[in-house]
């Protein structure tokens, strides 16, 4: 549509002239002259123009004959598609995956060749059949009068004295004082869109003798219910298996290792690279899910190295040393859950996490 | 008179009677639009706008705002049974049980993706061209608001269904806004009522995103067409434009019509890519649990920046005196945002106040023309495209077979790196284009042809620029002067207010940097004074036309020796 090619031939009379005029135009008018007047038009005498700036005739009739033709075909094409869509609508029956990709198909189709239909009818018109033209308008600058400018500085000083405002400070002050409650009062209204945080960042559901349950299935687990070492299975505390909010905390890893793979740390040992060797069972270690850095699921695990990486943003932990951050953005280990088999013999945890899981917080220490 | 004139007269005579319209409303139809094809940036982003207002409208009336978990069994069979939220389920009836409801879901999504893409491009463009300048710098602030806005509006917009991908999205809102010093904890729990994620967040981000910011937006827009229209739109440098007129063709029918044309043209692509180019295929990812992901999750391309910071970043948090700074998580999420966004808002501002520069300008910069600003854009250009990246480094690692870790340590240097080298680069393009063009305009096209003289030597022919070209290379304005600074002036002189003091030392040396450009040899008055070749002034005059190559190789010379001297 960048349709301002200067047209070959035209009279260059108009080079070097100074102020208003025609820069190109077909066929030129009787003298240039601007449009809109040259600032005498702004203060509003009022009068039409008695010559016609638009050109009413097309330079090549045969031209512009074909180009209609072609323009009212793609008209007609849109007005078929249009028609199409309508039609699609109806007939068309969704409820289905194979049905619904059939329908959009035939909608998303029908509306577009209407659209294009549309659009390129259009330009053409505008290309082809509506004569080429080019005019100038003059810009005036955007600060007024200095005059203006002055009476509008009366006017307003007239009001603000007509007011009292300037001359009754009291006055002011009290409006002033009066809107600033008025401004604070929306944000304390805000207040109850959620609790306070409190401490509940620092706990999650998992507590003494509650069941690991492997997430999806909902049953619980023995160690010996892993046949051999290796993939890393998602677990659930027992009775939250539901419970989205619970979950967000909660949500826990076990992998078994070959024996010998895991590095211990001293009993009692939260932090430094190992795992904390009894809150293990017969190699089999839990995690926290959520990622130290900003809370998504360390979800994908690499057997071979034994590393946990986290999708989101590649925070990388190593598994058989206490899930210390091997890469990434996040500081923390995965926090380690102490777990314990029942009676049973299922898994079960020994408590609550030791610090808080996920991303950190400011009140967190 | 026809039937239809009679018809139009009898309608306009009785608006007129009622609002008086007919001279307001011819002005209207003879007002000039300038032509040039990136104005259309602009228009894109404004047309995908209005097909997201009747698209949205549409999704409105079947889409449920609500986190009460149901059991699906509608017609997507295999997620029957499983639990979800009802936005999620009814996303999925959009999907598969409403006529045109997938159709009007992509072109929705896709017209959001062009929506923000376009304010960007267009942005670029403003900038580049220096068409933020004055007057307008007001619609280039409004202009930046919008495109924060927007980004907003796509993050809400895309996370309403409360599918895997989209939940993840709020997952690492939650994270970056816990990152916030002393009140992160208590933004976290207002916005989502409690504890991530509750039941809430989905409720509260569809008001914001179908009332509140679309509200914002219609008012900004408006008034940013409404000052845009006011103040007239620029131009780009040509034949018969000046910093004082509009050359183009009236809005009636021209500008009409082929705006027209331009709406069905976006609608169009829009439609086009809904049909053929599946987006956001919620089906496949599944309702939201915090417990689940999946690989290679990646949110929509305006947030990819946000995301490639987050992934670059290492690990660096404070512990101390009970409280924790993440700033692995706060850096990130809020420092580049902040420089791209913070710097061009003030930019147009600091321009001003270093080249002193306060008139009008209604004539678009050609880019080269102003080096230091062009650089400086394609540093911020750069700086975001890397971010850009690594928000897609493993993609990338994946289709290079390299390591994922090493494309994240390159990102790390290439976020300092990248944008000096661009900043070096691009200046030292633009200059060599003026050079270019100061070459064209002393000495002509060169046309291949080689003629003998009578003497034996051998000379190329050449023919002077045509008008039209003449007109764009001629648009270069000399740099704009400051007051003599203390450096300038002698030691007993006082220098002008605005250039004492250490401020004005900066500001000087700042002005020396931003006007940096080839030195224009006096053109105002004549060209090629400095060369001589006896093409004294006129712009098309013969005398242009036949230089010796011994000449053209000695002006080259000169053009180079005075590369780096003073302006």
């Amino acid at each position: 549509m960048s349709d301002t090619g200067v047209p070959e031939g035209l009279p260059h009379e108009t080079e070097g002239h100074a102020g208003p005029h025609r820069v190109i135009g077909t066929p030129p008018p009787a003298q240039a002259r601007t449009l809109l007047g040259d600032g005498s038009d702004r203060a509003g005498d009022g009068a039409l123009p008695a010559q016609r700036e638009l050109p009413a005739d097309l330079p090549d009739p045969a031209r512009a004959k074909r180009a209609e033709r072609l323009v009212a075909g793609l008209f007609l094409l849109s007005m078929v598609a249009g028609i199409g869509f309508i039609a699609a609508y109806v007939g068309l029956e969704v409820h289905s995956v194979d049905a619904v990709l059939r329908s959009n198909l035939a909608l998303g189709l029908s509306m577009s060749v209407a659209f294009l239909g549309l659009a390129a009818g259009a330009t053409i018109w505008v290309r082809h059949l509506m004569p080429n033209v080019e005019l100038t308008e003059q810009r005036h600058p955007l600060h007024s009068d200095p005059e203006d400018r002055q009476a509008f500085a009366e006017t307003f000083a007239e009001g603000a004295e007509a007011s009292q405002f300037t001359k009754r400070p009291l006055l002011r002050r009290t409006l002033i004082a009066a809107t600033v409650p008025l401004v604070a009062a929306p944000v304390v209204l805000l207040r109850d869109l959620g609790p306070l945080p409190g401490t509940s960042l620092r706990h999650t559901v998992w507590r003494k003798g509650m069941r690991l349950l492997t997430y999806g299935a909902n049953t619980p687990i023995r160690p010996g219910d892993f046949s051999s070492p290796g993939g890393m299975i998602t677990v659930v505390p027992d009775g939250y298996q539901d419970n989205l909010n619970a979950l967000a905390a909660a949500t826990a890893i076990i992998i078994k290792f070959q024996p010998g793979v895991m590095v211990f740390g001293k009993p009692g040992q939260v932090r430094g690279g190992y795992v904390t060797p009894n809150w293990t069972v017969d190699n089999i270690v839990c995690y926290s899910k959520i990622c130290t850095h900003v809370g998504c699921p360390a979800a994908l695990y690499e057997q071979t190295t034994h590393h946990i990486l986290c999708p989101c943003h590649q925070s990388t932990f190593d598994a058989p040393r206490g899930a210390q951050v091997l890469f990434g953005p996040a500081p923390r280990p995965l926090p380690q859950l102490p777990i314990t088999t029942d009676a049973e013999g299922y898994l079960v945890a020994q408590g609550d996490f030791h610090e808080p899981v996920g991303p950190s917080f400011w009140e967190r220490g | 008179m026809s039937m239809t004139t009679k018809l139009l007269e009898g309608t306009g005579g009785w608006l007129d009677d009622r609002f008086h319209g007919a001279r307001g409303v011819r002005t209207l139809f003879r007002k000039i639009f300038p032509d040039h094809w990136t104005f259309l940036l602009g228009e894109i982003a404004l047309y995908s706008f209005i097909i997201l207002l009747l698209t949205g409208t549409f999704l409105t009336f079947f889409f449920q705002p609500s986190m009460t978990e149901v059991v699906y069994h509608g017609s997507y069979t295999h997620l029957d049974g499983v639990r979800m939220s009802e936005a999620y389920a009814s996303t999925l009836n959009i999907s598969f049980d409403v006529r045109g409801g997938l159709l009007m879901r992509q072109i929705h999504h896709w017209a959001a993706d062009l929506f923000v893409a376009a304010i960007m491009a267009h942005m670029l463009r403003i900038f580049f061209t220096g068409a933020y300048r004055k007057p307008r710098e007001v619609n280039w602030l409004i202009g930046l608001a919008l495109l924060t806005l927007s980004l907003f509006e796509g993050l809400f917009g895309y996370s309403l269904p409360d599918d895997l991908l989209s939940g993840t999205g709020l997952r690492i809102t939650e994270g970056v806004l816990l990152s916030v010093p002393i009140v992160g904890t208590y933004l976290s729990y207002f916005l989502f009522g409690g504890p991530y994620p509750g039941n809430l967040i989905i409720p509260r981000l569809y008001i914001i995103h179908v009332l509140l910011l679309p509200g914002i937006f219609l008012a900004l827009i408006t008034a940013h067409l409404f000052i845009m229209f006011h103040q007239k739109h620029t131009q780009m440098p040509g034949k018969g434009r000046t910093n004082t007129n509009v050359v183009g063709a009236p809005t009636y029918p021209y500008f009409m019509a082929k705006t027209g044309a331009f709406f069905f043209f976006t609608f169009a692509a829009v439609a086009l890519a809904s049909t053929f180019a599946q987006i956001n295929p919620i089906w496949l990812y599944g309702p939201y649990t915090p417990v689940g992901i999946s690989a290679g999750s990646q949110p929509d391309f305006y947030m990819g920046f946000l995301e490639g910071s987050l992934r670059m970043m290492p690990s660096w948090t404070w512990d101390a005196w009970g409280h924790t700074v993440m700033w692995n998580v706060f850096i990130p999420a809020f420092i580049p945002l902040g420089l791209i966004f913070t710097g061009a808002a003030l930019w147009p501002f600091l321009e001003q106040w270093i080249t002193g520069d306060r008139s009008e300008h209604h004539v678009n910069d050609r880019p080269r023309n102003a080096p230091t600003r062009t650089a400086l854009g394609m540093a911020a250009v750069t700086f975001y495209g890397i971010l850009w990246l690594e928000g897609a480094n493993d993609v990338i690692a994946d289709h290079l077979d390299i390591s994922l870790y090493l494309t994240t340590e390159i990102a790390r240097y290439a976020i300092f790196i990248g944008p000096v080298v661009a900043y070096i680069v691009t200046k030292r393009i633009c200059l060599g284009l003026q050079r270019k063009d100061m070459h064209l305009l002393e000495h002509g096209v060169e046309t291949g042809i080689i003629r003998q003289l009578p003497s034996g030597e051998y000379v190329e022919d050449t023919r002077p620029v045509d008008e039209d070209a003449l007109a764009v290379l001629e648009a270069r304005q000399p740099p704009p002067s400051l007051p003599v600074g203390a450096s300038a002036a002698g030691a007993d002189d006082v220098p002008p207010p605005g250039m004492r003091g250490g401020l004005g030392r900066v500001r000087e040396r700042l002005n020396e940097v931003l006007t940096e450009s080839v030195p224009m040899d006096g053109h105002g008055n004549g060209y090629g004074n400095g060369h001589g070749n006896g093409h004294g002034d006129g712009h098309a005059g013969p005398g242009r036309a036949a230089i010796s190559s011994g000449g053209s190789e000695q002006a080259e010379g000169t053009a180079e020796g005075q590369e780096d001297g003073p302006d």
